[in-house]
């Protein structure tokens, strides 16, 4: 069966956004048509914070899906994000991960372009001796590497292939923009540094982990325990109007035993921590909450966990695995305690974290049965069909939304 | 005085303790081999070029080592593996007069799960301050600075 006639095959089941079909996470034409109506489609990825590129013509590499872009600061200090993909032959001509650079050179036919991705200069595009050379129409300007579209609010950049794209604040609505305001005050950024790992799972297990409290009061040992996000603490799910991006949010509470935590079975009233500093939170954000988990589509989640602050941008590489670059942060007027704090919490994240390795290795084994169980679906009802916020965390109401929009931009049928 | 070689030994034979106790999931003999007053850390090598503070395990005591490897035997969930360590190319740096000595050496960890090949984990190398205490050498501080910045999945005890 052909690529073309195994996605008209498939019809997603009746129950809607309850059931997802399991071959959504390993047909390669449906991540090819993820590439095309998400990653390359009307959204805001985010590549890079501005810390990142402080100074004119710095420069990092970054991927939107699995293209990768380079993200500049040019001589006017404005950011420009173009494609690493060279007009004349397609190489990859950004080989550097960052930089400093007014020119970047394809190694291949060295075509020269300059810190905006435009074209500016070709070897023997006069020819030599009057012989060969480029057609004296030839326009460099017309061949360029691919502009995308830049935003940027408070620190941090955010691109489309798609210049439809909804300004950043029409596109992540009202109260996820309150959420991510809270942490991008407009203070500057400090970046503390990176974690990268590849999970052998499709992307959107990833994305679906963070929506789903419910399995972080239950999996995770570290958080139930220690009262870092458990289901008994005040929490909440909220989402924006379309479902696709959502934040989980709740409050630190303690190490005891009532109600909730009995029927945890990985809470653990006899772990006791040598050295507690490990996880001594310091209150940092107005309002009482501790925790706010926020999963921006497609491709980020921003983490705030007590202290430890982290973008995790998801790089997708093919229906079975996808790259995890956590881009751990601080403020620069951080005193130098705040700072340790977030240096010593970033032991829970990343392929290392005492809590992050179970979702990890979980993923792992999630993406093992459902590619081979392609025709058979997951279920999701935990706090029923609804996909409206919730003030509480037993709830799979996030994964919901978020599949209630993934099946409108994908244009699955739909069984009756 | 100790001769270089006697040194080299000797910290060639802490070395095979460390692997030891790691590959074998002697998990209350490695901190052991740690002072009380140590830092551990696992760096990816791009933020010790950048001079950036993250790790990716990151104790300053003793007792955060103690904390990591309880984590990593009960309350982490994960694959069952087997890891192996190959510490090689030990140099000394600094023989330290006897105080602190300070030592380097590559290291490579391979892993295997169950249904899959043996891979390889990380490459990097230690980067290492140890000091003579009641006569045998333990680390006041051990940097593991790895090469490959994308790790495979997960790491799930001390490297």
């Amino acid at each position: 069966m052909d690529a073309i006639s195994l996605l008209q095959s498939r019809t997603w089941p009746a129950e809607g956004a309850a059931r997802v079909p399991f071959w959504v996470y390993s047909d390669q034409d449906v991540y090819d048509r993820e590439q095309e109506r998400i990653f390359s489609g009307p959204n805001w990825s985010y590549v890079a914070l501005e810390a990142e590129i402080p100074q004119p013509y710095d420069f990092i590499r970054a991927n939107i899906g699995d293209k990768p872009v380079v993200v500049t600061r040019d001589g006017n200090g404005s950011v420009n994000v173009f494609a690493n993909h060279c007009a004349h032959r397609g190489v990859v001509f950004c080989r550097h991960a960052r930089g400093n650079a007014k020119r970047f050179i394809c190694p291949y036919h060295q075509w020269t372009y300059d810190s905006t991705g435009m074209l500016v200069a070709i070897p023997f595009r006069r020819g030599y001796k009057g012989k060969g050379g480029m057609d004296p129409e030839f326009k460099l300007q017309e061949h360029g590497a691919e502009a995308l579209k830049v935003a940027v609010r408070n620190g941090v950049i955010f691109a489309s292939f798609d210049f439809a794209v909804p300004p950043l604040e029409d596109f992540l609505g009202p109260k996820m923009l309150g959420y991510f305001d809270r942490l991008f005050d407009g203070r500057e950024l400090e970046i503390l540094g990176y974690m990268r790992q590849r999970i052998p799972c499709n992307w959107k297990f990833m994305f679906e982990n963070i929506k789903d409290p419910y399995h972080a009061s239950v999996l995770h040992v570290f958080l139930i325990t220690f009262g870092l996000f458990r289901l008994d603490q005040r929490s909440a799910v909220e989402m924006d109007e379309t479902g696709r991006h959502a934040a989980l949010i709740s409050r630190k509470g303690e190490q005891m035993i009532n109600e909730a935590t009995l029927e945890m079975a990985n809470f653990r009233e006899d772990l006791k921590l040598n050295d507690p500093r490990l996880i001594e939170p310091a209150r940092e954000f107005p309002g009482d909450a501790t925790v706010v988990m926020q999963t921006i589509f497609p491709n980020v989640i921003v983490q705030q966990q007590t202290n430890t602050l982290a973008m995790r941008q998801m790089v997708t590489r093919g229906p079975h695995a996808f790259d995890l670059n956590w881009t751990f942060f601080g403020f620069k007027d951080d005193t130098p305690e705040l700072r340790q704090r977030r240096i010593r919490q970033a032991n829970l994240m990343g392929p290392a974290g005492l809590v992050s390795v179970d979702d990890s290795e979980v993923l792992a084994l999630s993406q093992e049965g459902a590619q081979v169980f392609p025709d058979t679906d997951a279920v999701l009802e935990m706090g029923g069909r609804s996909i409206a916020d919730t003030d509480h965390m037993v709830t799979e109401a996030g994964v919901r939304a978020f599949y209630k929009h993934y099946l409108e931009v994908m244009g699955f049928d739909r069984a009756s | 005085m100790r001769s270089l070689q006697e040194l080299h030994f000797e910290i060639e034979r802490l070395n095979s303790e460390y692997a030891h106790a790691l590959d074998n999931e002697r998990f209350e003999a490695f901190p052991e081999l740690f002072v009380e007053d140590c830092l551990y850390r696992v760096v990816p090598r791009e933020n010790h070029l950048l001079g950036l503070p993250i790790a990716v395990i990151h104790c300053e005591s003793k007792g955060m080592i103690k904390d990591r490897v309880t984590a990593a035997r009960e309350s982490t969930m994960a694959e069952p593996r087997t890891l192996r360590h190959f510490i090689t190319n030990i140099r000394v740096l600094d023989a330290g007069n006897d105080d602190v000595i300070r030592a380097e050496a590559n290291v490579l960890v391979v892993q295997t799960l169950i249904n899959r090949m043996t891979e390889i984990v990380l490459s990097g190398f230690y980067l290492d301050r140890i000091v003579r205490s009641d006569g045998r050498l333990l680390f006041r501080e051990r940097l593991c600075i790895y090469d490959s910045l994308l790790l495979p999945t997960s790491l799930i005890a001390p490297v």
